[in-house]
């Protein structure tokens, strides 16, 4: 077999090899695609990444639904009448190139004038003259070159989407005025009491407090409102310090210059506040391309033909979808709601639903539900429901899906701040007690100075830069968090789901045995030969299993859709495929089975088995000894006998559990204590995925859909689970530690507030540096962490 | 009227010039994409050298 791959799109190509100019391609589209770049002088395309394209699908009729005013006017961000803008999402955008061959688009369609890809968000922003194309152009351009674009149900009900800038707009403020009111304190921190100084001291303090009060105002708001929250809610979380600091050092600073008793704390407020927003601005860090939060509408169409009782076709929206009305599902379209077959051969992959890769076939009369993908031609359906009553999309109106996960987890930050709010104000209430003894002209100045000084400004930013930093290093090794909070609950499970289909077995199935007579050579020559033929998976799959054999051309090929293959060689004619198809009785429920039979003889059967991701022993063996282990599985159980020979004996094996049995599962064992990691990869998991603690979606491609999630992990990093669950832990250790630290600051800095000697040039110096030593500190020790996982 | 005021005016001046400035940037979305723009700026050179190639074509 020659091991070439295709100039566009970087597959192998086998069976069809395409010559043009020297290059190969793998299938006419990645030669019609090259054909159409070459023609434009759009070659640089290929220049900038080595095979960077996709193959374009075939997409007829597809997007008909676009060329509905009410649908169009949905999806665009700007129409003016001659121009219309639109942002829409490509998945496949992933190198230089794509950017590339994105931005030119107008040297494909004259009728662009601009387009525009944010790459982080994996999408394009396309204007164009609405009077020479149209949105539907638009898409079938971008199909034609490999760039579909994703356009689904949530673009349609999601409107305009509102970018949040407030924290920059905060944190640009309180660095200005940081920055200003440093400068404009300078002078006084020597003190040297010149005439010239002396002179203009009140118009530097009250330049200062003038820049304050933005930060005061504006930029600090934030730490109020959580504050109030939380004092509401009887919670003392770390805002409420903060808070407390922040009005204090106002206050007290006012009235510092207001009588002239010295020169304020404005330059350690405003340096506070930019701190601390800084920190808020490491730890938003968010994978934009990636989506948490999805449910069953970025997975369906906008639109689907409806026959007519006439009998004509036209496109409607999946909302105006009524019990009774007949739908045309083409070859790889989603079927929106459950239904009947009325005719067509229909052939299911319901892995969105599933997690089952296989498909299943229907005969007209059976039912379908909503969330499988028609595989092979067009079918009629009925639909018996509406698209909120489909089974699949029940599922979310479980009270799972409506709670806020964060609001039940006390971060560890706050749980200190319970205790440290506390602390401080006894701290304060003793100095005052004792300088009221002492000398009672000192008591505001002491009160004040504590908790100024107390202010926990280290302590809050411990978190956001440990974890912050931990979150973009394991983005970096493919395992992409929600947030933040997600390592702080990843360090406290102690017991581990897991979901069998997708998640501990990869979705190939790559391991077949064979029962049966054994094949002669001449008979195997013809299997190989009749399975190259074929694009069936499970063709590909037993072609590239088989020991390679000599090339020979078929006299006959045929191939019978949902039933099997048939391939003539001289006098030699066998049949690949089902049993009924070979002629043969027998017939297994629980696995995926291939029979074969040569000159109308039944010969055997190859029986798939579900093909273990790497490393799954070995990772179960390590987890055991830190976790209950458990695999819930919506499957047969086919695979018990298998699973018990790799898996450490203590995991439990639970088998056709349904997504509200995995879900009332891990709900009963929470209610028990356990903390509770869920790893699955389908629709079916979404439940257990938004009721575990931690919610883990495996996926093959990360840039493909996975239901609503805390974590994305990349299926190939999967063995390394028990090292990302190691440095979590490691990380909240450092946060500890970062804690010790800056409660050594601060205690230095409670000497010099309870003796009454705090000046502002102290505070000044005390507060950047334990955050920047606190910064330091953990920025380096989570950096050698990820060093380790490696 | 001492030189300080101008001093000062002018440099608060200067500073609130800049301030408006990044407003205006991030108003305008400059910090939305923080990646794009630095593949973007290396583009220039190749679409500079397609630009003959592409009036020569007419011309044949």
């Amino acid at each position: 077999m020659e091991q070439s791959t295709c100039f566009h799109c970087g597959d192998q190509c086998d069976v069809n090899v395409i010559n043009l100019q020297g290059k190969m391609f793998c299938c006419n589209g990645c030669k019609t695609v090259f054909e159409i770049f070459s023609e434009n002088n759009l070659n640089c395309y290929y220049d900038l990444q080595a095979s960077p394209g996709a193959i374009p699908k075939e997409i007829e009729g597809k997007y008909d639904f676009l060329s509905q005013k009410n649908i169009i006017a949905k999806l665009i961000e700007f129409d003016n009448g001659s121009t219309q803008i639109v942002n829409l999402y490509i998945p496949h955008i992933h190198c230089s190139s794509c950017i590339w061959i994105l931005e030119n688009l107008n040297k494909l369609n004259k009728s662009i004038s601009l387009s525009l890809v944010d790459f982080g968000k994996k999408t394009v922003r396309v204007h164009y003259n609405s009077e020479t194309s149209s949105l539907k152009d638009i898409v079938e351009l971008l199909n034609s070159i490999g760039y579909e674009p994703y356009i689904s149900l949530e673009d349609f009900s999601a409107g305009k989407k509102h970018i949040s800038r407030t924290l920059i707009y905060k944190l640009g403020i309180a660095g200005f005025a940081f920055g200003n009111v440093m400068f404009l304190s300078f002078p006084e921190y020597f003190e040297v009491g010149e005439y010239w100084l002396e002179q203009y001291k009140p118009l530097f303090r009250w330049l200062m407090f003038a820049f304050s009060l933005p930060v005061v105002f504006y930029a600090a708001q934030d730490y109020f409102f959580s504050a109030y929250k939380g004092l509401k809610a009887k919670i003392l979380n770390i805002d409420v310090p903060i808070a407390l600091g922040i009005v204090v050092l106002f206050l007290r600073s006012t009235i510092d210059i207001m009588f002239d008793l010295g020169s304020g704390f404005f330059d350690s407020l405003t340096g506070l506040v930019f701190f601390l927003l800084l920190g808020k601005f490491f730890q938003q860090k968010t994978y934009s391309f990636l989506s948490f939060e999805r449910d069953y509408k970025s997975y369906f169409p906008i639109a689907i033909t409806k026959i007519s009782k006439e009998g004509i076709e036209e496109p409607i929206q999946v909302y105006d979808i009524n019990k009774g009305d007949r739908l045309l599902i083409r070859n790889e379209e989603l079927i929106p709601v459950d239904g009947i077959l009325i005719n067509g051969k229909a052939k299911i992959d319901y892995s969105f639903v599933t997690g089952e890769s296989e498909t299943v076939s229907k005969l007209s009369g059976d039912k379908l539900f909503a969330g499988g993908k028609q595989t092979s031609g067009v079918i009629e359906m009925e639909a018996l429901k509406t698209v909120e009553q489909s089974y699949l999309t029940q599922l979310w109106s479980n009270d799972v899906f409506s709670k806020v996960k964060e609001d039940s987890f006390t971060t560890l930050t706050n749980l200190i701040s319970k205790r440290f709010t506390i602390y401080i104000l006894s701290i304060a209430f003793l100095a005052t007690l004792f300088w009221l003894v002492v000398d009672s002209s000192k008591v505001m100045n002491v009160f004040t100075s504590v908790l100024i000084i107390a202010c926990p400004c280290a302590v809050a930013l411990a978190a956001p830069f440990t974890l912050g930093n931990m979150l973009r290093i394991f983005g970096k090794k493919k395992f992409y968090l929600k947030n933040t909070t997600v390592i702080e609950q990843l360090a406290a499970i102690n017991t581990i789901i897991f979901d069998k289909t997708g998640t501990i077995t990869s979705n190939k199935k790559n391991t077949a045995m064979y029962e049966g007579q054994v094949l002669s050579e001449s008979e195997e020559v013809l299997l190989k030969n009749t399975l190259r033929g074929s694009n069936h998976p499970l063709s590909r799959s037993l072609y590239e299993l088989l020991k390679e054999n000599d090339i020979i051309s078929l006299d006959q090929f045929e191939e019978h859709l949902g039933q099997g293959i048939q391939g003539v060689h001289q006098h030699n004619s066998i049949k690949i495929g089902s049993a009924t198809f070979v002629g043969t009785r027998e017939s297994s429920v629980l696995n995926t089975v291939v029979h074969i039979s040569a000159n109308s003889a039944y010969k055997g059967k190859f029986t798939f088995y579900n093909s273990y991701r790497k490393g799954l022993s070995k990772l179960f063996n390590t987890l055991k000894k830190y976790y209950d282990l458990a695999i819930l599985s919506g499957d047969n159980e086919g695979e018990l006998g298998n699973l018990k020979k790799i898996l450490p004996a203590k995991t439990k094996l639970l088998f056709n559990q349904k997504p509200n049995d995995k879900l009332e599962y891990i709900k009963y064992h929470q209610s028990e204590g356990a903390k509770i990691l869920m790893i699955g990869d389908g629709l079916n998991d979404a439940g257990a995925l938004a009721q575990s603690n931690v919610g883990i979606a495996l996926s093959e491609n990360v840039n493909v859909f996975s239901p609503a999630c805390d974590a994305i992990l990349d299926a190939n990093q999967f063995q390394k689970l028990d090292a990302f669950m190691k440095a979590s832990k490691s990380a909240v250790n450092i946060v500890k530690w970062s804690f010790v630290l800056s409660f050594m600051y601060n205690i230095i800095g409670l000497y010099f507030a309870v003796t009454g000697q705090l000046a502002p040039v102290i505070a000044a110096i005390l507060m950047p540096l334990s955050s920047i030593s606190v910064v330091v500190l953990t920025t380096v020790a989570t950096n050698f962490i990820g060093k380790k996982l490696e | 009227m001492s030189v300080i005021y101008i001093l000062l005016t002018i440099s608060i001046i200067v500073a609130v010039v800049f301030f408006v400035a990044f407003i205006f940037a991030v108003k305008n979305g400059q910090f939305d994409d923080s990646y794009t723009p630095s593949v973007r700026m290396l583009f220039e050179d190749e679409l500079v050298k397609e630009e003959p190639k592409k009036s020569k074509k007419p011309k044949d």
